[in-house]
């Protein structure tokens, strides 16, 4: 039993972990690129803007098994296999991409215009401002938008074994739900919940150590990013 | 130093034109401390986001330092590079300081010196340099949220001359700002200036910032430019609405037939008896309704405001006299129209 569970923590956070890191690296500019090309931003195309918004609305709304599915084709393009743990990363990275991209947008817009405008007047160009302003200036917030994503593809990746990724969330449903060994079920369960309590720990401790806001005030950026989070995870 | 002439801006939304700045001509020289004075949605804010065009006028030039902006500004929405480089050469300081939170005290100075592509070393060199000019050497490695509102300012204020700025535009700098801490930042930009010959032009609404550091200033209203000048002039121009708003002097007439007549000393004129002479040649009893006395942009003036008995017709040799000894009098109740022809005798 215990080689089993522990197979499957490696599948899960080699399915997550992956897929976080393609996630981020699509999302951060989809999410940049959905702010700047925004009517009044410093790139503003509203044809691209809508376009790009109406891409990651319907990637967002697909439900995850169905986009599992409707990817297989490129799947196996990709990795040369519709099966196993490489193959599950293609669809979950796929589906987290616009969804992280909606979180990085709302943490963007949330940067105050005013700094935008000094770098501007300090004659920095866009690049400039992404760099030096937009991505700095929300990186905790984007740190928690990184954990955010990461638990939702983790609920995502026990999907996966649907199409033999393996992970934690597989066991829990071949052994505990399809054979009944529902004391396997809870120990996989009680896995689950202590990494993601852990990663919300650690994604939140990055965040805060980040935020120099609170020079006098402790507690508060903390709760400001709970809420932050909170509230972003619900309107997913 | 800046020209704007014809100056326009006007925003289209929805339909709807709102004209925010309508052909204004501008005129700062080199050196000086220039203030535009007007209330909130006078255009104040339009006209200085075109100096450096953060706005794109709708019509009319800008000169900065001998460079015409709105011709290097290009077509597209985008500052191309020529206008990043002269926007670089213009320093800027805004009302809610604009500070990134993400970095540190030192850091921010270095932003537009990163920008421009400077070492590291050179970089660091400078903005502790900066730093100790605006007296926060001890600051360097706090994070702005650890300051207080006017150290915020003065670090906006080191970061905005990190690029050897000929010229300063400082947008509201003090409005978010108690009165005590305005006065230490007033200070500074006025040290700022006289030490490195500093061009600067602010906008603010409030008077007092005029009167302690402006040598020249321009009153709006509209979009347009009703009253401009340097404070001297202002202060001689009958009927001003700047020099009355700079230097207010209270009183009301005590009847209907009696002539308020507002006196403005500078200069010589402030040393001669005037009051009595006139009292003693003419033979009339002058009342006293209100006077002061003040510094304003570094030229003692005083001002007062006398009551003459009988009406203006009764009383235009006594004026006269007045006007003999170089003095601004600006008659009360009086059409401009008069005024000027009063002007003349």
């Amino acid at each position: 039993m215990q080689p089993l569970l522990e197979q499957a923590c490696w599948d899960t956070l080699y399915m997550v972990g992956w897929s976080t890191v393609i996630a981020v690296v699509g999302g951060l500019p989809l999410g940049v690129l959905l702010v700047l090309t925004d009517r009044a931003g410093l790139l503003q195309n509203v044809l691209a803007n809508k376009v790009i918004g109406q891409i990651v609305n319907v990637a967002r709304s697909m439900p995850f098994i169905i986009l599992m599915v409707a990817l297989m084709s490129f799947t196996r393009w990709v990795t040369g296999t519709t099966i196993g743990r490489e193959a599950a990363i293609v669809p979950l990275a796929i589906g987290a991409i616009p969804f992280f991209a909606r979180l990085v947008e709302t943490a963007v817009r949330e940067v105050d215009g005013g700094l935008v405008e000094a770098v501007q007047a300090m004659g920095g160009n866009t690049w400039t401002v992404v760099r030096k302003v937009l991505v700095p200036e929300s990186l905790p917030s984007l740190i928690a938008s990184t954990t955010t994503t990461i638990v939702a593809l983790i609920g995502y990746s026990a999907m996966a074994g649907t199409v033999g990724a393996g992970g934690l969330g597989d066991i829990a449903i071949r052994y505990g739900f399809q054979r009944f060994e529902s004391e396997l079920m809870w120990i996989t369960v009680a896995i689950l919940a202590v990494v993601i309590s852990l990663i919300q720990a650690a994604g939140d401790f990055a965040a805060r150590s980040l935020h120099h806001r609170g020079g006098r005030a402790g507690p508060a950026p903390k709760l400001r990013l709970l809420k932050a989070a909170t509230a972003t995870s619900k309107t997913v | 130093m800046i020209t704007t002439s014809g100056l326009t801006k006007v925003y289209r939304s929805r339909g709807r034109e709102v004209t925010a700045l309508d052909g204004v001509d501008l005129h700062v020289r080199e050196g000086e401390v220039y203030g535009v004075i007007g209330q909130s949605g006078a255009g104040k804010s339009s006209l200085i986001r075109c100096v450096n065009l953060l706005e794109r006028p709708t019509a009319g030039t800008v000169t900065v330092a001998g460079q015409d902006l709105t011709a290097l500004a290009g077509r597209g929405p985008r500052a191309g590079k020529e206008l990043r480089r002269a926007r670089s050469r213009i320093g800027m300081v805004f009302q809610h300081f604009n500070l990134l939170s993400s970095r540190t005290v030192q850091d921010n100075v270095e932003l537009p010196l990163e920008i421009l592509g400077t070492s590291g070393k050179e970089r660091s060199r400078k903005a502790l340099g900066l730093l100790d000019l605006v007296g926060l050497a001890d600051k360097a490695k706090s994070y702005p949220a650890q300051l207080s509102g006017g150290q915020k300012q003065r670090v906006g204020i080191a970061r905005a001359l990190a690029g050897d700025p000929k010229v300063l535009l400082s947008d509201e700098a003090t409005s978010a700002l108690d009165p005590e801490t305005t006065r230490s930042i007033l200070q500074l930009l006025r040290d700022l200036n006289r030490q490195l010959g500093l061009t600067v032009l602010l906008i603010t609404h409030e008077m007092d910032v005029v009167k302690s550091i402006c040598d020249s200033a321009a009153l709006m209203e509209r979009g347009r430019i009703v009253e401009s000048g340097t404070v001297g002039e202002l202060l001689a121009t009958p009927g001003s609405q700047l020099a009355s708003a700079l230097f207010p002097v209270g009183g009301e007439a005590s009847a209907d037939d009696r002539t308020v007549v507002d006196v403005t000393f500078h200069g010589e004129a402030a040393t001669q008896p005037v009051i009595s002479q006139l009292s003693r040649t003419y033979n009339i009893d002058i009342s006293i309704l209100g006077a002061a006395i003040d510094t304003v942009g570094g030229l003692q003036v005083g001002r007062m405001r006398i009551e003459l008995p009988g009406r203006y017709e009764d009383n235009v040799v006594p004026i006269g006299f007045l006007r003999e000894q170089g003095l601004e009098i600006d008659v009360l109740g009086q059409e401009p129209v008069l005024l000027k022809e009063g002007a003349r005798l």
